[in-house]
């Protein structure tokens, strides 16, 4: 199975080289709606996930640099809140990690579709 | 006979067996510079972590955090979160689209001479000065543990000619099974180290945290004070402090990302996915990593004492200090061996991406204009820029000597990534206007800005007393001119300005033409690399 979708993939490549026109095999995927599904898919996770942990990480040197006393404040014991957001950020980056994993399934099928697709049409 | 020196020698005969199973698998050049492009997603998440966590992580961080406390914990999280921008932004576009560097993205549709040109020099400073720290690091460590049988610049000649001896020989494939190697080894130091500082504190948070907030030593006036470690604010002071936290943070959270001995690992894998997968892998040990160097850094501060540290060989010397105390000689010597193990992996990591970009980009497609003249002159080309590049770091090392200020060095390197090398590699995937222009502009200011901001900063310009001799002394005598150690607050959006104005005033219509095709190709790997055969 993955190796015949491999060589539908040369074929699609190599038919698009081939072209007299190589340049439109190209735009008509880019503009067809499958891909226009898949760059949509993508931005409405990305985008928000990306914004989400600059946003998050930079919270952390703002608030340590300019409200020390505040970080300082004891939470259980010893333990304070400067330290307790500075680890939570591993574990929201290991998060958000797992989160794009999961969405990236979607991904991929959309991708394998146009694949799929176009290595049809280019024969 | 010396056990850290049987340790040291154990290392180097399994990364030489390595070398030598390697080097029989290395013919031609997708083995060479990919090694074949059939690493496994596992494996290349572990070789990345490898890549990644050098000397400056392993001996630096549990340094700072020992004399510095909380502040220096701040440096491990921007480490993993930084991953975040490989995870979601570079990866998996850079493996569809290029084949065995990052200027192979830029120059998909954009002038592949002045764009392979500015990417080949941005590459080759930022894995130098990368390189020259590890270096001077590695012979430092070495004289210290070894001292009476070895000196300084025979340890750097010893560590030069390993790495020099892994990429000629073994190419991609031996420098990523060291990796692996070495990740495994200081993951399983990492994790016996915080164990047993656990155990000193009889597996109890309540009274390592109560230790921790009440760190006793001498300060610099020689006066005994106690301090709270986990209060923000020992490293970064006002005025500056804060502004430099954000800055380093900018660095770590886009440098990372423009780092070229960690974007060539992605072509080593078969696909986007499992480009995807070796992130993820990464993540996870190099997350457990920095939360473990919280034991590290907070344990030497507690059980060593900054004093006790300061007079046996300095901050670098935190963690091996804090394995001698808990278990004695041998663990000393095992965690020694870890971090030399550590440089000379990282080393070879840096030195094949560096002869990598000097191979393909500049001599095939620079000067001999994208046409390989005869088969494997372009893997013959890496080796021997590998001999050279390898030369010129051991001289530099050597001139430099082990007290040498070079700790800025990584810090440079991270800004050199973010500034020049990330804006670019972005603009050429998302925006359709970009073009030769812009990226020569972006590439060249942000290796300017970066450079120039640190040639005048507190890292290079200072007033000295008259007891610093050498080079350990600032290269210029007077108050710095920029207040930051880290110039990517200015630095990064000097590099994208740079971009941007560049893109503007020139037009260059295929480069827009060709826009589908990258975007297609980079989301769905239509036209990728295929994995070859060994």
């Amino acid at each position: 199975m993955a190796s015949a979708l491999r060589n539908v993939e040369v074929a699609t490549v190599e038919s698009a080289s081939e072209a007299t026109d190589s340049q439109s095999i190209w735009d008509r995927i880019a503009s067809s709606k499958e891909f226009q599904d898949l760059m949509a898919t993508k931005k409405m996770f990305i985008v928000p996930a990306f914004i989400f942990f600059v946003v998050y990480y930079f919270a952390l040197p703002v608030l340590v640099g300019y409200a020390p006393q505040f970080m300082a404040t004891k939470v259980f014991g010893k333990v304070n809140l400067a330290y307790l957001f500075a680890l939570s950020q591993f574990f929201v980056a290991w998060l958000i990690a797992a989160l794009y994993v999961k969405a990236a399934n979607d991904f991929d099928r959309l991708a394998k579709d146009i694949l799929e697709k176009n290595g049809k049409g280019g024969k | 006979m010396n056990i850290s020196l049987v340790m040291f020698l154990v290392f180097i005969a399994i990364t030489l067996g390595i070398t030598y199973w390697a080097s029989r698998r290395s013919a031609g050049a997708a083995a060479y510079f990919a090694a074949s492009r059939q690493i496994k997603g596992w494996q290349n998440g572990i070789a990345v972590a490898g890549d990644y966590m050098s000397a400056a992580s392993f001996l630096g961080i549990a340094g700072i955090i020992a004399f510095q406390g909380y502040d220096g914990f701040l440096f491990s999280v921007g480490w993993l979160v930084a991953y975040l921008t490989v995870l979601l932004v570079i990866a998996e576009p850079l493996r569809n689209a290029g084949k065995y560097t990052m200027a192979d993205v830029l120059a998909y549709r954009l002038k592949p001479r002045p764009v392979r040109a500015m990417a080949s020099l941005s590459t080759l400073t930022v894995s130098t000065f990368y390189m020259i720290a590890q270096m001077v690091g590695a012979g430092a460590l070495v004289k210290l543990l070894l001292g009476s049988m070895i000196t300084y610049n025979q340890s750097v000649i010893a560590v030069g000619i390993l790495m020099i001896v892994y990429v000629v020989f073994g190419g991609m494939l031996a420098t990523t099974w060291v990796q692996i190697v070495k990740a495994i080894l200081l993951m399983a130091g990492t994790i016996l180290l915080s164990f047993l500082v656990m155990a000193h504190f009889h597996f109890s948070f309540g009274e390592f945290f109560t230790a921790i907030s009440q760190v006793t030593y001498h300060d610099a006036k020689g006066q005994q004070v106690v301090k709270d470690f986990l209060q923000p604010g020992l490293r970064y002071k006002p005025p500056y402090g804060p502004l430099d936290l954000i800055s380093l943070g900018m660095a770590l959270i886009f440098g990372t990302a423009g780092l070229p001995h960690i974007l060539v690992r992605f072509y080593t894998v078969p696909d986007a996915k499992t480009a995807r997968h070796s992130v993820v892998w990464a993540m996870v040990l190099i997350g457990s990593f920095y939360i473990m160097t919280t034991f590290l850094g907070f344990g030497a501060a507690t059980i060593v004492g900054p004093d006790f540290i300061k007079g046996h060989g300095g901050t670098n010397m935190s963690a091996p200090l804090l394995a001698q105390a808990l278990a004695g000689n041998i663990f000393f010597a095992f965690i020694s061996a870890i971090a030399f193990a550590t440089i000379l992996a990282v080393v070879a990591g840096l030195t094949i991406s560096a002869t990598t970009s000097f191979s393909h980009d500049f001599w095939t497609n620079v000067i001999h204009n994208g046409e390989e003249r005869k088969p494997g002159e372009e893997v013959l080309v890496a080796r021997i820029s590998a001999f050279v590049v390898g030369a010129v770091a051991i001289s530099i090392a050597i001139v430099l000597g082990p007290t040498a200020n070079v700790a800025f060095l990584v810090a440079l390197a991270f800004a050199v990534a973010a500034s020049a090398n990330l804006p670019v590699i972005v603009l050429s995937i998302f925006w359709r206007r970009f073009n030769t222009a812009g990226a020569v502009a972006g590439l060249g200011i942000g290796l300017l800005a970066s450079i120039g901001l640190i040639l005048v900063s507190p890292s290079l310009m200072a007033i000295d007393p008259p007891t610093v001799v050498g080079t350990a002394r600032h290269l210029i005598q007077a108050k710095a001119w920029f207040p930051l150690e880290n110039p990517g607050i200015l630095s990064i959006p000097l590099g994208f300005i740079g971009a941007f104005i560049g893109t503007l005033i020139s037009h260059e219509p295929t480069s827009q033409h060709k826009f589908n095709e990258l975007l297609v190709r980079s989301n769905t790997g239509l036209g990728a690399e295929k994995a070859t055969a060994h």
